[in-house]
């Protein structure tokens, strides 16, 4: 306890000698802010934003700015633990192992799956920043049971917008607001994307942008917005196709962006007889090959008035009208297709379904494309496109989207970006300034190159997978699927279930490995991810699943692998612990081979470097992979006599290459013996130092001709090309029609040879893979008595949390220890439920006891609350009381992780049946008053954990951190 | 005369707490440290902090608007926390205006907290001393930092760059002509405290659409032969009129 002082300037705490500062980068959230921790005698003394940092430029967050409370929390891990004999899972009951033994457990297991039937090894991660490395192990172990957490996350955001522009929001892109004058955010929770959004939002407003926020709720960044407009969850497809239809009924899209950078002007077969029927229609034929859209598309010549081909010199296209070829098929552009397909999407249509008066969805389409057109910006920058046509200037139409969760974690949620990816193409806002901008490696091609496994052939003993662990499909033969159309993944990604499910489906691994839907799996690794608690979906009765046993007493998924930092609910139910450094005790890559953190102005990536040992026996989990691949030795991680290849993490990041002199490696900076490469060279024995010297960031800045347009700039696709980021450097052009989509239609309509999806899945196919997009209810909507749940609920996360990180965080706990449900009063009221009282929030699945909160701020229709506030009795360092378990509950007991059987089938994950995007908020339900005779206490509620070997409570009433063991008196 | 202060700007404010955390952060173990939490991992844990965010709605569903306010010390050019402390604890720096407690003086009597009007001190339960905002004053005059982080954390964290620091008496300073130019008051200006904090206001940006914005010859619809045209083959006028 430090003494108190007189004047606080007489004395100086800080002892020079004793402290250290570092730069490394924070991880209190998936931002990746770049921090300079000054340490004290041993001790974090201050974490600020590293000022020379590209992405946070000095700043930090609540959450960063807390990272010590985190670093010492007693909610932490030291030591391999091993579940007790004679315990149940969830019981948090184990033994301290040590690492040689922990290692020789997984060893005998895991090399006897491999050596047998290596399907039967499932590793499941959350937000980890290490998908490099988890996929490589993977894949190199052979397994097609990988994913990491998107599918549970927001994957919608990323396919739908990849699926359409070749690039999405966050770190593959996002709103150019130094530029924009009107940005709309829709859909976003107040974390995607922390300090970047925070900082550029700041500047927007001050620079006198408009800013519409539409959302059910007006918290966070839509508190500030000029304008906020409630819309009910899930409508958002509705509101995008109303406004399409506005903007080109006003003739408001701009038309030279639409028929240069997109396909709209592009000719469809429309003959329904034709196996060709909704694709679009070639001059020639050659095979194409590679992952691009080959130049051999027809435009209608409005002079010549016939067929001509694509981006022929001095062509005006149609982009409405039908027409006839010469062998009589007929053919529409595109954009006639898309203008057919929103004609009954008004806005008095849209008004009934999003509950936003027309007027104001014309008044919005109206700002919108009066703003792209009339404010439109021209930056005297030359650059040639990729038909060779040079350009003097860059033109931007300034007007920018955010997006995330709240379109992606619908049902619907992929269509509904596709709209708005349509919208802010039409719009003309695409890579230019003011609008959308991407970040490298992205553009790619739609859909990108990377392919998983297409059959069980790809699956074999002691060999790596053939194939990549997550892919993009773009078309009905790339599915991973058995010989009858089924799964070959345990969570049924890339089946016809769900043809696009790009970065699996977490969400269902449990309960599908649970009733051995496809098959049975031996072991499931779950690397830092809380699917025993807020990370799943049905939460009460995955735990059961967890713990359920055969007749024979085995548990029906015999070996449960937990790796984490925390004691969270998750690792209760492991049978094996690995603990997990934090951030600030290890290495780590934000590798350009994962989702690194470029800008707008070129690629960057960086890193972490220690700036504490490790707690306890703690052990980064990429040195656990790294130890395990060795042992296992597969073959990335030997040499080809069989010996360790790499002698640690640093050691691999520097010299491993994805294939043999490929030059390619997990970090894209100071490349090349000494250093003098980037994104592709040998590796430098010197890198790390190197990132070290440069506040552990790598940044490359391309010339301002290769910033915009990316998608059509010859001179950004070739240098993209010749630095390895892209196979091709052909254009890629919008899809405002989906092709991609069109084939697996086809197939579905028994149209196209190749693969074909079983018949009870045909009708959900042919709906759902529409090349246009359409506006449906949310599945679980279409399958509610929504007499009874008329309801939406919904949650975020707010700004000074992290998914249920920060629970163990004695300051940020102080900001939310539990939380409520916001209900509007007069919605409240009309179930005579009062402000502050004790009440039932239903579903068809489930009920939750909890607290009511009155507000104005969210729509009548929606109730919501903080995602992972609540937390199980004990876990996570705190004491059984604690708020987080007694007044804190969880939304996720009221949703299914399956929809209800019905036509489609009966255990269809609720999710999108494009995607396999986790429908969280599609959820339905009522509410009303707890009796006055229950007990103030949420339900359900959980046995309390007992503290696990290695972690203590923390033992007193006061905590007075002060930094530096020696500076205190 | 200088006085430090704070202007915070409510039309960027989002209610990140990143100034409430910071905060903490670096003054818990600096001079003014430490800031004591009770029950940390318990039932209903509290601590000491120098600033708090303060969400609020106004107005009625769906006219609405969500209020994120950062609460701290105001450095009162008449602070009525100062006169009232009976052992001189609580005072104000001639040299630059800040309030600061003397802890070895204090004797947690809370007078001081009782007169502020706004709420801005806390007492260390711990410590049993009162405790506030110090501005960071073992921040801003220290010559090891770079003379851009000579600044109080709050202001160096803030993602949205809404909490200004300066003079505000002088006229030149970057707060006082933020004052000046965007509206700048002071909280409960009627209590005679002249609060040295100011914050700025919400302001709000709309677009006015004019109709001939709607209706113009270069309506890219005009190229796309919208309009009905009978086939060449067809009757005219032209074949058959008479006259």
């Amino acid at each position: 306890m430090s003494s108190p002082l007189h004047d606080p300037l007489s004395t100086t705490v800080d002892d020079n000698s004793l402290i250290e500062v570092k730069n490394t980068t924070c991880y209190m959230c998936a931002c990746r802010c770049g921090i300079r921790v000054t340490v004290r005698d041993g001790e974090v003394r201050y974490i600020q934003g590293n000022p020379d940092h590209p992405l946070n430029k000095g700043v930090i967050c609540a959450k960063g700015a807390s990272g010590i409370m985190k670093q010492y929390s007693p909610g932490r891990l030291t030591k391999p633990l091993l579940r007790k004999a004679g315990s149940d899972r969830g019981d948090n009951e184990f033994e301290e192992i040590s690492w040689d033994q922990a290692y020789a457990i997984l060893e005998e297991r895991l090399a006897h799956i491999r050596a047998t039937d290596p399907k039967k090894f499932a590793l499941f991660t959350g937000r980890d920043q290490m998908q490099a490395l988890t996929g490589l192990f993977s894949k190199q172990y052979g397994t097609p049971n990988y994913a990491a957490h998107g599918g549970l996350c927001s994957v919608n955001m990323a396919a739908g917008m990849i699926y359409t522009i070749g690039g999405s929001f966050w770190e593959f892109g996002g709103p150019d607001l130094d530029r924009a004058k009107l940005f709309v955010m829709i859909g976003t929770a107040e974390d995607h994307h922390s300090n970047p959004m925070k900082i550029a939002l700041s500047k927007f407003k001050r620079n006198g942008g408009r800013f519409i926020a539409i959302n059910p709720v007006r918290s966070g960044y839509a508190a500030i917005a000029d304008e906020w407009i409630p819309i009910k969850p899930g409508t958002d497809g509705a509101l995008f196709l109303a406004l399409t239809n506005e903007i080109i009924k006003q003739g408001l899209y701009d038309r030279d962006f639409v028929i240069n950078q997109t396909n709209a002007a592009e000719l469809v077969n429309m003959d329904e007889k034709s196996t060709e029927y909704g694709m679009f229609v070639r001059f020639e034929v050659p095979k194409e090959e590679g992952c691009f859209d080959a130049q051999n598309k027809l435009w209608w010549d409005r002079d010549l008035n016939k067929p001509i081909s694509m981006h022929t010199e001095g062509v005006d296209p149609y982009l409405l009208g039908e027409f006839k070829l010469d062998d009589g098929t007929p053919v529409k552009p595109a954009f006639q297709l898309l203008v057919d397909r929103v004609k009954n999407y008004t806005a008095d249509w849209a008004a009934g379904i999003t509950g936003i008066p027309a007027e104001t969805i014309k008044r919005l389409a109206h700002e919108m494309g009066i703003t792209a057109r009339d404010e439109k910006i021209e930056l005297p920058i030359a650059w040639t496109d990729a038909w060779g046509k040079e350009h003097d200037r860059v033109t931007g139409n300034p007007v920018a989207f955010h997006a995330m969760r709240g379109l992606a974690a619908h049902s619907n949620g992929f269509q509904t970006i596709r709209a708005m990816s349509i919208l802010m193409s039409i719009l003309g806002t695409i890579d230019r300034p003011g609008g959308f901008r991407h970040k490298a490696p992205f553009p790619r091609p739609i859909p990108p190159c990377a392919k998983t496994g297409t059959s069980w052939d790809d699956v074999q003993p002691n060999t790596p997978l053939n194939g990549m662990p997550l892919g993009w499909p773009a078309d009905p033969d790339d599915l991973f699927v058995d010989e009858h159309g089924g799964p070959i993944r345990i969570d049924k990604a890339f089946s016809w279930e769900h043809p696009l499910s790009v970065h699996g489906l977490m969400h269902n691994a449990i309960t599908n490995a649970w009733r051995g839907d496809p098959y049975k799996i031996d072991t499931l690794l779950i690397f830092m991810s809380n699917m025993a608690w807020n990370s799943t979906m049905n939460t009460e009765q995955v735990r059961q699943m967890l713990n359920d046993k055969d007749a024979d007493g085995e548990y029906k998924i015999p070996f449960l692998v937990v790796c984490d930092a925390f004691q969270s609910e998750t690792v209760a139910f492991a049978d094996l612990v690995l603990p997990d450094t934090t951030y600030l005790e290890r290495h780590d890559v934000m590798s350009m081979l994962d989702r690194p953190i470029s800008e707008f102005e070129g690629p960057v990536d960086s890193v972490r470097i220690p700036v504490l040992p490790p707690t306890g026996e703690c052990k980064p989990f990429q040195e656990v992979l790294i130890e395990l691949g060795s042992r296992l030795k597969l073959p990335a991680f030997v040499n080809e006599n069989g010996t360790r290849k790499f002698r640690d993490y640093p050691d691999f990041v520097v010299n491993y290459e994805t294939a043999p002199d490929s030059g390619i490696g997990f970090l894209s900076g100071w490349r090349g013996k000494g250093g003098e490469k980037f994104m592709k060279g040998e590796p430098n024995p010197n890198q790390w130092e190197m990132y070290e010297k440069n506040n552990c960031v790598y940044h490359h800045e391309l010339p301002k001709s290769y910033q915009y347009m990316r998608n059509w700039n010859q001179g950004y696709l070739e240098w993209a090309k010749r630095h390895s980021l892209t196979r091709y450097a052909e254009p890629i052009n919008i899809h405002i029609y989906s092709e991609v989509l069109q084939k697996f239609r086809s197939a579905a309509q028994g149209r196209s040879d190749g693969k074909q999806p079983p018949d009870h899945l045909r009708a959900r196919i042919e709906t759902h893979f529409d090349p246009l997009p359409f506006y449906s209810d949310p599945l679980e909507s279409q399958l509610t008595d929504l007499h009874k749940y008329p309801l939406n609920a919904i949650t975020q996360r707010p700004m000074a949390m992290y998914h249920s990180w920060d629970s163990q965080n004695a300051w940020l706990r102080q900001i939310h220890a539990h939380n409520y449900l916001h209900v509007n009063s007069k919605t409240a009221r009309a179930a005579n439920i009062e402000d502050g009282a004790w009440m039932w929030i239903e579903s068809m699945h489930g009920k939750v006891r909890c607290m009511c909160r009155y507000s104005e701020s969210v729509e009548p229709g929606t109730v919501w609350t903080w995602n992972a506030i609540g937390k199980a009795s004990g876990a996570w360092g705190l004491s059984g009381k604690a708020n987080e378990s007694k007044k804190g509950f969880l939304l996720n007991h009221l949703i299914s992780e399956e929809l209800p059987a019905h036509k489609d089938g009966d255990h269809l994950s609720n999710s999108d049946p494009v995607t396999g995007q986790a429908g969280w908020y599609d959820v339905r339900v009522r509410i009303y008053p707890a009796a006055a005779d229950e007990p103030h206490i949420t339900s359900p509620q959980f046995d309390t954990i007992p503290t696990a070997p290695g972690s203590k409570k923390f033992g007193s009433h006061w905590l007075r951190y002060f930094a530096g063991k020696r500076t205190k008196k | 005369m200088k006085q430090l202060a704070l202007v915070i700007d409510l039309n960027v404010c989002v209610g990140c707490h990143a100034c409430v955390t910071s905060c903490k952060e670096w003054n818990t173990s600096g001079t003014a440290g430490s800031m004591s939490d009770f029950n940390p991992y318990e039932e209903d844990p509290t601590g000491t902090f120098f600033n708090r965010v303060q969400t609020f709605e106004i107005g009625t569903y769906p006219k609405t608007e969500t209020v994120h306010f950062p609460k701290s010390c105001l450095h009162c050019e008449e602070p009525p926390c100062v006169p009232v402390c009976p052992t001189g604890a609580s005072y104000k720096r001639e040299e630059d205006g800040i309030v600061l407690v003397d802890y070895d003086k204090c004797i947690g009597c809370k007078y001081c907290s009782w007169a502020c009007p706004y709420g801005a001190r806390e007492l260390d339960e711990s410590q049993k001393v009162m405790k506030k905002c110090t501005l960071c004053v073992d921040r801003i005059y220290d010559q090891t930092l770079p003379e851009s982080e000579r600044k109080p954390a709050c202001v160096l964290a803030c993602p949205t760059s809404a909490r200004l620091f300066g003079d505000v008496k002088d006229p030149d300073s970057n707060v006082s002509i933020t004052i000046r130019e965007n509206g700048g008051y002071q909280l409960m200006p009627e209590w005679g405290t002249k609060p040295a904090n100011h914050y700025l206001p919400r302001r709000k940006t709309k677009m006015t659409i004019h109709k001939d914005e709607l209706t113009r010859v270069d309506n890219p619809l005009n190229k796309e032969r919208q309009l009905p045209m009978p086939d060449s083959d067809e009757q005219t006028l032209d074949d058959i009129m008479s006259w």
